[in-house]
This record gives structure tokens, sequence and C-alpha cells, in this order.
């Protein structure tokens, strides 16, 4: 199922969403063998009797346009690393097509380390090298001479802030730091198109202003395009121009983050947290359980304004305000949304 | 960056330029000073490890082996000596590309556009690089406890790199191909007792089949190298010498050119 809500889709002519391509992908599939590890099998061959195998991209399209900052927002086990693995030319996909600025990426994997700059998941390659080193390194394996690899190390480092961290190893750093010192790799020897893997996990509000501004800064001066893997919807809504919503390997809707929070414009969320025990003994709350998703002593609501209001009136203004500790209400998130599409995971993260 | 993009199926009228690749000797050196840093951080304990072990083997051995020149001491000084270097090239470095293949680590070499072998040799060229103190060590003291010449030392140079070259291919393939982490530290680990037993007894106590299993044993050439010089360069056989090098050069060749095809198979599938 391939939704498409936008505006942009449907009312440019396909061949002007076409000429801004940067990147198309279409019918993309990978299949694992159950039991594997999506992101990284392993090459184990085993001769037990294999459950049927799991479908980690399951005919994902997806339109990347010149200069956007494009998401890939789903909870964990949605594909969106086994996506994102294809897109780098780590894993080849079992069908379907890659082309990312004018190069066939299946055909040509070893052409993406030409194109993109990647932050992955995992730094223990880097882990036991100083920031410093470790931005020259890898800017000297982008095919940097010495000279050059030096002056973007230093200033990738002032860039971001990380130059009192410069001669310190990665693995002696906070997570936050060590997240923000491979970032600071990822953009050494600029490349037209980067793919960042969750890239702020981990950071404080300071070092995600940073990466967001060196992030801009590329996008203003080099017209740099930006995929990014997230499962935290604040920030897909905050910093995304348009989020292609993936669950269980197929992208279930792809617009800008306000087109889809249209779509459950009508809903408002209503979160009630008692004190103890939900007081069922009161009609209005009894007549609201069925409705709510149920986590300990949370029920969230996602209902039409008007039943919100009401909601909110009954159990304000009645003995049910007595066990009630706190409520919230608040316009749908891309939560709600990726929950209205028929989205199966609980993994997305508000933080 | 212009790109015309007529859909996925048509040919592309104009691709965008790609970056320039890394080249070989430039990323290779990149890559060896990154790992040759690392010892600062990680690897000086075990380079301890690896020199203590030895000379505690052969401070051990002085019990049962007679001080002056003989096969047994020859074979105690030589094996212990090259021992060190198959603790570190060997295992060691079977560990790491153990780890770094499990834990996903390859990815940041696969996704920049470097030459594998260029990983493959700036990583193996590191830990041989590490070897060398504790080799030179282990080999003085040896010579000392056991009463044998200094002056042959200097084929070390060649033992080495050769020994070295040959061990850290192997290790870097046991780590690159093993199913799992633990099988690539196990096979490290076995390795390296190989080379142990099979380098520091003397070749002539042990039965015809384990000297066949000496005979495929890459650091058995390096040992015997070495061993040949310790009685003084007047009963030195160079010709054997250099003929025990050529086979760990080849060797390290053959091993080092698997390592980097485990390591292409490793990090892109």
């Amino acid at each position: 199922m391939f939704v498409s809500t936008g505006t942009e889709e449907t009312a440019a002519p396909t061949v002007a969403t076409a000429r801004d391509a940067v990147c198309t992908v279409r019918g993309l599939v990978r299949t694992y063998r159950a039991g594997r590890n999506p992101g990284r099998p392993s090459l184990r061959r085993g001769r037990e009797a294999a459950p049927a195998p799991v479908r980690a991209n399951d005919g994902v399209d997806l339109d990347v346009h010149r200069g956007e900052l494009f998401g890939i927002l789903g909870p964990n086990g949605a594909g969106k690393t086994t996506l994102v693995r294809q897109l780098t030319g780590l894993l080849r996909p079992d069908a379907g097509t890659i082309h990312l600025l004018g190069h066939d990426l299946v055909r040509h994997p070893d052409r993406a380390a030409r194109l993109i700059g990647y932050l992955g998941q995992e730094s223990t390659a880097l882990d036991e090298l100083t920031v410093a080193l470790a931005a020259e390194t890898t800017a000297r394996l982008r095919g940097l001479d010495a000279p050059a690899a030096r002056a973007a190390r230093d200033a990738v480092l002032d860039e971001l802030g990380l130059a009192p961290l410069a001669g310190r190893p990665l693995k002696r750093l906070s997570g936050g730091e060590r997240r923000l010192a491979c970032f600071a790799t990822a953009l050494v020897g600029e490349r037209p198109v980067l793919v960042l893997d969750e890239p702020t996990t981990g950071m404080d509000p300071v070092a995600r202003r940073a990466v967001w501004a060196a992030v801009d800064r590329r996008r203003t001066a080099h017209g740099t395009t930006v995929l990014l893997v997230t499962h935290n919807v604040i920030e897909a809504e905050t910093v995304l121009d348009r989020v292609a919503v993936l669950d269980q390997g197929r992208v279930i809707a792809c617009d800008t983050p306000a087109a889809l929070r249209a779509l459950v414009a009508d809903e408002v969320r209503l979160d009630l947290v008692w004190r103890q025990e939900a007081p069922l003994g009161v009609p209005a709350v009894a007549a609201l359980q069925p409705l709510a998703e149920i986590a300990g002593r949370r029920w969230t609501l996602r209902l039409p304004q008007d039943r919100a209001r009401a909601a909110v009136a009954e159990v304000t203004g009645g003995p049910a305000f007595a066990a009630l500790d706190d409520f919230t209400l608040a316009v749908p998130s891309l939560e709600d949304v990726y929950l209205a599409l028929g989205g199966r995971g609980t993994g997305l993260v508000k933080a | 960056m212009t790109v015309v993009q007529a859909g996925p199926e048509r040919a592309t009228a104009t691709a965008a330029p790609l970056a320039p690749r890394a080249g070989l000797w430039p990323s290779l050196a990149a890559v060896y000073r990154a790992q040759l840093s690392r010892a600062r951080v990680a690897r000086i304990p075990l380079l301890f490890v690896a020199t203590f072990q030895s000379i505690g083997i052969m401070i051990m051995m002085r019990g049962v082996v007679h001080a002056g020149d003989g096969e047994a001491a020859r074979s105690v000084v030589a094996g212990s000596s090259v021992l060190v270097v198959a603790f570190v090239a060997l295992n060691l470095l079977a560990q790491y590309f153990g780890q770094l293949r499990a834990s996903g680590g390859l990815d940041h070499y696969a996704t920049l556009p470097v030459p594998p072998a260029s990983v493959v040799l700036g990583t193996a060229g590191a830990y041989a690089s590490f070897t060398v103190p504790g080799t030179l060590v282990t080999a003085i003291t040896g010579c000392l406890l056991f009463h044998l010449t200094l002056a042959g030392l200097w084929v070390l140079l060649l033992v080495i790199p050769l020994a070295g070259a040959a061990l850290s291919g192997l290790g870097a393939a046991l780590g690159l191909l093993a199913p799992r982490q633990e099988i690539a530290t196990l096979l490290g680990q076995l390795g390296m007792s190989a080379a142990l037993l099979l380098g520091v007894l003397p070749a002539s106590h042990m039965p015809v089949p384990i000297r066949w299993v000496r005979d495929v044993l890459p650091s058995t050439y390096g040992v015997e190298a070495f061993a040949r010089t310790l009685g003084g360069s007047g009963s030195t056989h160079w010709a054997a010498v250099a003929a025990d090098l050529c086979v760990c050069g080849a060797v390290g060749v053959l091993s080092l050119a698997l390592a980097t095809r485990a390591y292409r198979r490793a990090a892109c599938r």
C-alpha cells in the first residue's frame, strides 16, 4: 500500500517531480531468513528448519527531492535501517531499483560511498581513536589529501563545538558527545547527500542544535540533500520537510509533517493519569475505558474534538476529578497519524 | 550537481559527478596511523601480556633445557619470540575483526570510497608493528637466559614483518570469515596455542604427524629462520634462512589476499 496524501506529489506533474528527484526508489524488497538480525544479517548457514522469511522491506517506493530534509520515520523493526543500508550500498536488495543523482546504486553499490556521507548507528571502528584523528582519518578515506583532511577536521570540530574534546578518545566521551563526534566524521569531505541514521540519539539540546545548524548550513550553501532516519516524532515534526512513515517494511504515508497531521486534524489526544486505580464506578469514566490505550495509570484517548471536550468536562467536573492526577489535551502528533494509518508497532518516541 | 532523472527505467542524461576514490597508499597510511594510535588507548596492556607470557614460558623452559647452543635452547628462544607476533597479529587481530564485523563497525569503512586492501593491510601492518618491542625484548631476554649470541638478532627485522604479514593476514581472515564473534576469538586463541606448542618445542622430538601440522603453520618458518641464526653467523645456513623467510612472505601475500576477499564479503552483502 502506498499512500500519498501530499499536495506536492499530486499537484505537480510527474515529470517535474522526477526532474527534482535526487533519490528515486521503486519496489524495493529485501527479505531475511527468520531469526536473522534485519540490520546486520549473519553469514550463518543454519541447517535448522527455517521459519517463514521476514520481509524487512516489502515494496518501498520513495522520491527524495534535491535539497530536502527527508525523514524515514517508524518504530524499531519497521525496516528503516534495512532501507538505509540498501541506499548506502551496504546491502543488496532482492528486487527493486535505487537511483541516486543519476546513478543506479543496485548495479553499482560502490558508487554510494562517493555520493553519500553516512552516519550509521555504530561507532566501534572509531571508538579508540581521538575525536580529531577519527575526523581526519575519515576525511583521508573520503579521498581528501593530507592538508585538506586536516583543514576539514579543524573546520568541522570548530563548527560543532568539539574542539575542546579533540584530543579525547571517543570511548571516553559521554554517549551524546560520542554521537556528535561520529556526526562530525559524516560531515568531513563534502557529499551532495547525507544519510543520517538517528543522529541525535543521546544528545543534549545544545548538541542537537549544533547538528541541525550544521545540516542547515550545508543545505543552504551546497543544496545538500539529507535523509534522516528517526523514531522520534517530535524531531520529525520540527526538522523535516517531508517524511515517509514506514511500518512493517512498507511506506504507509509520505508527505509533509503538517499535511500528515491534517489527516487526523479532527481528532485530539487526551491523556488521563489517575492517582491510583481509574474510578470505573463513575459511568463517564467507564464509558471511556473501551476507547483508551491503557499503560499503567495512564490512559491515552484519541477522540473527535467535541467528544474530547465533553470527556474533559466529565472527568474534571464530577467525582472522577478526585482520582485524577494529571491530564493533557494535545493536537495530534505524527504518532497519532501513524496509528490512524494502521501502524502496528508501538515503538515511536516522543522526546 | 545537476540531475536529470526521467524515471528509474530510463537511462539518465547526466549523472552527478562522483567524488574521487581514496588512493590505496594514502588510505593505507591513514588506516595504519589510526590503528597505531589505538595502541595508546587499548593495546598497551595486551602488549605487556604478550611479552610477559613469552618471557614466562622461557623462564619455565629454562628449568628443563640447558643453556648454551643447542636445538632445544634455540627453539625455546625463537619460538617464544615469534609467539609474541602470533599473540598480537593472529589472536588479537582475529578478535578485533570479529568484533568489528559483529558490531557493524565495518560499515564505517564500507561506506567510504576506500580500497578494501588498504583497510586490511593498514590494520594488519599496525598489528604487526605492535609486536616489534615485545618480540625484541623477548628475544634479548631469551638470548641472555640461554647464553645464545645476540649477533643474529637483526634477522628479526625481517622475521617480524614477514611472519607478521603471514600471521596477521591469517588473523584478519579468521576474524572476517568466522560466522560469529566468539568463533573468531576461539580460532585466534587456537592459532596462538598452535604457534606456542609447535614453535617452542624442538621439532626433532615431535611425532611425524605433529611435524606435518607444524610444517603448515606459517609461524614455523619465522621460528626456523630466527632459530638458525642463534648459533652465531659462522654456523648459520643463510640460504635456509632466506628460504624460510620467502615462505613467510609468500604465505603473507596469500593470507592478506584472502583477508581482503573476506573483508569484501563481510562488508557488503
